[in-house]
């Protein structure tokens, strides 16, 4: 007995949704005011952001940006809102932010630094993006190491000459001579050929060539050394050495040879074991107990080869939990193959054990650069020893905040790129199956 | 840079024993510049400018020992040195002299093996309180929070000041005195301490310095001056006397304004043998006739040294005290230039 008094026979049109489903609208019920617990959240996390804000703000934008000193920041605030209270001083930041770069390097060589961190762009590119750049780039990446201490510190450019060719001198040795002499013996003739030549020939070389053609920059002081251009410096440093050194050291440290093991092992174990401020205190105090008095090692490469230990060892740790991620069958599948313990390293283990480690050795990365500030404790003036220092004029005694929110800005664009880098290079090398 | 490095390492290491047996007064000539330990950075005392020149009453007295060794008051590497750092610096012979307004103590002065060649301030440590609290004496401070900073003397002091005065009081331990200022500020203790020379400082850059009052009492003696590594007397003497000099020059009446009449003879022996006109005191020394010239020229005598950086004219506003010429009934006397 069904009596359908009325069937509808064709398709009614597509209707558009409820306004309040879709939009702006819609969206805000979803996501914001979807049932009354969280509608009283999003009120109290709204007046939460409104109330940080409402301070924030004009803190930042209402601010002085052309002022002497401190106090007279505070009496254009007075005469301009009538409170020298939630108003930021910039104007110490617009005096002294040459001075928070560079530290005291001379105004007139800013070029060298400058050009310096350009170069080091050039030199990454290849590395970095290895798939829009051009490798013959990577010229300027092995030129590098020796041109950045040539622009940074000056001095003859037949010192740095004379360095770069003790590398190649080696490199030569160890090429020609495998075949005649085996790998090892090859490896230890062109480390001693090296050394003969820094140590022996290197001296009358430069001495002669600055006769015939002297090409110097003038030599800038370690002490002149400051600001961000410090922090920058002293992380590409110990990233840049950090990552190789970390690599043999995870390595030596599955090695079956026992001391090699075990050498790797007592160096990464102490080094981890104490603090980075420990080893700074050694670079700056120990070590001046230790050498006989007036012995000039440059403290800045002593805070260098410091901070680069301290991050060699963590590099170490972070690679060999990529190494440990590795099945066991990629191993047996390189032997298998022939391959010989370089070879099966280089084509199979390291690119998979480094893409898993890429988190991790960016984090490491980012963390040795933040680390860099602890040199203002040895007295060093980067950005925060310089805080130090330009409070201790008259004129700024008693900023504070504006300082700090520089420094942070100035670390948080650096780490921030990096992490951004990391996550683009994880998606580039992401093989798995999505 | 590698290469100084690898010949630093290896070659230094022999000839330095031998060139720092010569002695500090023959290395900074031979080397043409002071290397001076100073502060990071402390108001009036030591701060660089934002073109990276050292100035202040501490760096007063480096240029003054570059200008009468050198003859030039310029020729100074200022080396900034921390709390930590600055003892390892002196004795590795990494700084020449230490003007970093380091206390006079007997353990530094004997077990570190530094001689202190003199005082050029004397300090001591001192309370500031809000007005509003309406405390007159840091004998009514029973009860209070007390701003502290860690590990220094200051600590020990107020501790040993509260309990011989029988009266309880609650440390808020802080790191740097910019901390300090923050937490007193910001209400979080009710007392700060510290140096009385580093609280007008700090005062002084309050938006309302009036509502802040610093205590009648000095609790500890802080005489601070510039100090050199035991054993080197010769070097010790020229900084000594280089000190000596610009304090001689305030009680003799010699400024920087008239120097250059004065040296040109005067009717006073003093003066004369001062100034390298009569008698041959630079020589002794084994410095240049003018040598004190030079030193008062640099920044002017003791007075005006201490005007410029820390006297009443200048924010910091700080009084002479205990720091007038003994003639004006302070402590600042100079044995004779005879």
């Amino acid at each position: 007995m069904s009596d359908l008094s009325f069937v509808r026979t064709e398709m009614l049109p597509e209707k558009a949704p409820p306004a309040s489903e879709i939009g702006i609208v819609g969206w805000l019920r979803h996501n914001l005011f979807s049932g009354w617990v969280n509608s009283i959240l999003t009120i109290i996390s709204l007046a939460a952001i409104y109330g940080v804000l409402s301070v924030l703000i004009p803190y930042v934008f209402l601010s002085v940006w052309n002022a002497e000193s401190l106090n007279e920041c505070r009496e254009i605030m007075n005469e301009t809102w009538g409170s020298s209270h939630g108003h930021a001083c910039w104007a110490v930041i617009n005096e002294r932010w040459l001075q928070l770069l560079f530290g005291f390097y001379p105004p007139e060589f800013y070029w060298r630094p400058i050009l310096s961190l350009v170069l080091l762009v050039v030199a990454l590119a290849p590395i970095l993006y290895s798939d829009r750049v051009s490798s013959k780039l990577l010229i300027v990446t092995a030129l590098y190491p020796f041109i950045m201490p040539w622009l940074m510190w000056g001095g003859s450019v037949w010192g740095t000459v004379s360095v770069a060719f003790g590398f190649v001198a080696g490199y030569l040795v160890l090429k020609y001579a495998t075949e005649a002499l085996g790998e090892l013996f090859a490896m230890i003739a062109g480390a001693v050929v090296a050394i003969v030549w820094w140590l022996f020939i290197a001296g009358m070389f430069v001495g002669a060539m600055d006769a015939i053609l002297p090409i110097a920059l003038e030599t800038v002081q370690s002490r002149k050394f400051g600001g961000f251009m410090l922090a920058i410096l002293l992380g590409v440093v110990a990233i840049g050495c950090s990552l190789p050194i970390g690599i043999v050291l995870a390595l030596g440290r599955q090695s079956h040879l026992p001391i090699v093991k075990w050498l790797c092992v007592c160096f990464i174990e102490f080094i981890r074991g104490v603090p980075l401020i420990t080893l700074l205190f050694v670079a700056s105090l120990l070590l001046n107990i230790f050498l006989p008095p007036g012995t000039n090692f440059d403290i800045i490469l002593r805070v260098m080869i410091m901070v680069t230990l301290f991050a060699s060892a963590y590099m170490a740790e972070v690679i060999r939990g990529g190494l440990a991620a590795l099945p066991r069958g990629q191993y047996e599948g390189a032997d298998s193959l022939g391959l010989d313990y370089w070879q099966s390293q280089r084509l199979i283990i390291m690119p998979q054990a480094l893409k898993i480690s890429i988190p991790g050795i960016v984090s490491t990365f980012i963390g040795v650069f933040k680390d860099t500030t602890l040199v203002s404790i040895i007295g060093l003036f980067d950005v925060i020893g310089l805080t130090h220092a330009i409070r201790a004029d008259t004129a700024w005694n008693g900023i504070y905040w504006e300082l700090f929110a520089f420094i942070a800005l100035l670390f948080f664009i650096v780490c921030f790129s990096m992490s951004r880098y990391s996550m683009y290079l994880e998606r580039k090398l992401r093989t798995d199956h999505k | 840079m590698k290469k100084s490095v690898i010949f630093g390492a290896l070659t230094v290491a022999g000839l330095a024993a031998g060139a720092a047996a010569a002695g500090t007064l023959d290395d900074v000539k031979a080397r043409g510049k002071l290397n001076c330990g100073v502060t990071t950075g402390l108001v009036g005392f030591a701060a660089p400018d934002a073109n990276g020149n050292w100035d202040g009453f501490d760096v007063g007295v480096c240029r003054a020992v570059a200008a009468a060794v050198l003859g030039d008051p310029a020729a100074v590497e200022f080396v900034p040195t921390t709390g930590k750092t600055r003892f390892t610096a002196l004795a590795s012979g990494e700084i020449d002299m230490l003007a970093r307004n380091t206390t006079w103590t007997f353990s530094r002065d004997v077990d570190l093996k530094f001689t202190f060649v003199g005082v050029n301030y004397y300090d001591g440590q001192g309370f500031m309180v809000p007005s509003e609290l309406g405390v007159s004496s840091a004998k009514d401070l029973d009860g209070a929070t007390v701003c502290i900073q860690t590990g220094t003397t200051t600590e020990l002091n107020l501790a040993d000041f509260f309990r011989a005065n029988n009266i309880s009081y609650e440390p808020v331990p802080i790191e740097t005195n910019a901390e300090g200022q923050q937490q007193y500020l910001a209400g979080a203790c009710d007392v700060y301490t510290t140096d009385a020379s580093g609280l007008a400082a700090t005062r002084a850059t309050f938006e309302d310095p009036g509502a802040h009052v610093l205590l009648p009492e000095i609790i500890s003696k802080e005489p601070l001056g510039p100090l050199v590594r035991h054993g080197d007397d010769n070097w010790g003497d020229a900084v000594r006397w280089t000190l000596n000099a610009l304090i001689t020059a305030e009680e003799l009446g010699v400024t920087s304004a008239n120097i250059g009449e004065m040296a040109a003879g005067t009717n006073n022996p003093e003066v004369n043998r001062l100034l390298g006109s009569e008698g041959s005191l630079g020589e002794m020394l084994g410095l240049s006739a003018d040598w004190a010239k030079n030193a008062i020229m640099a920044g002017g005598n003791y007075g005006e040294i201490f005007e410029r950086n820390i006297g009443e004219s200048t924010p910091i506003g700080l009084a002479r005290g205990l720091n007038a010429q003994w003639t004006d009934g302070g402590l600042i006397y100079s044995p004779p230039f005879r």
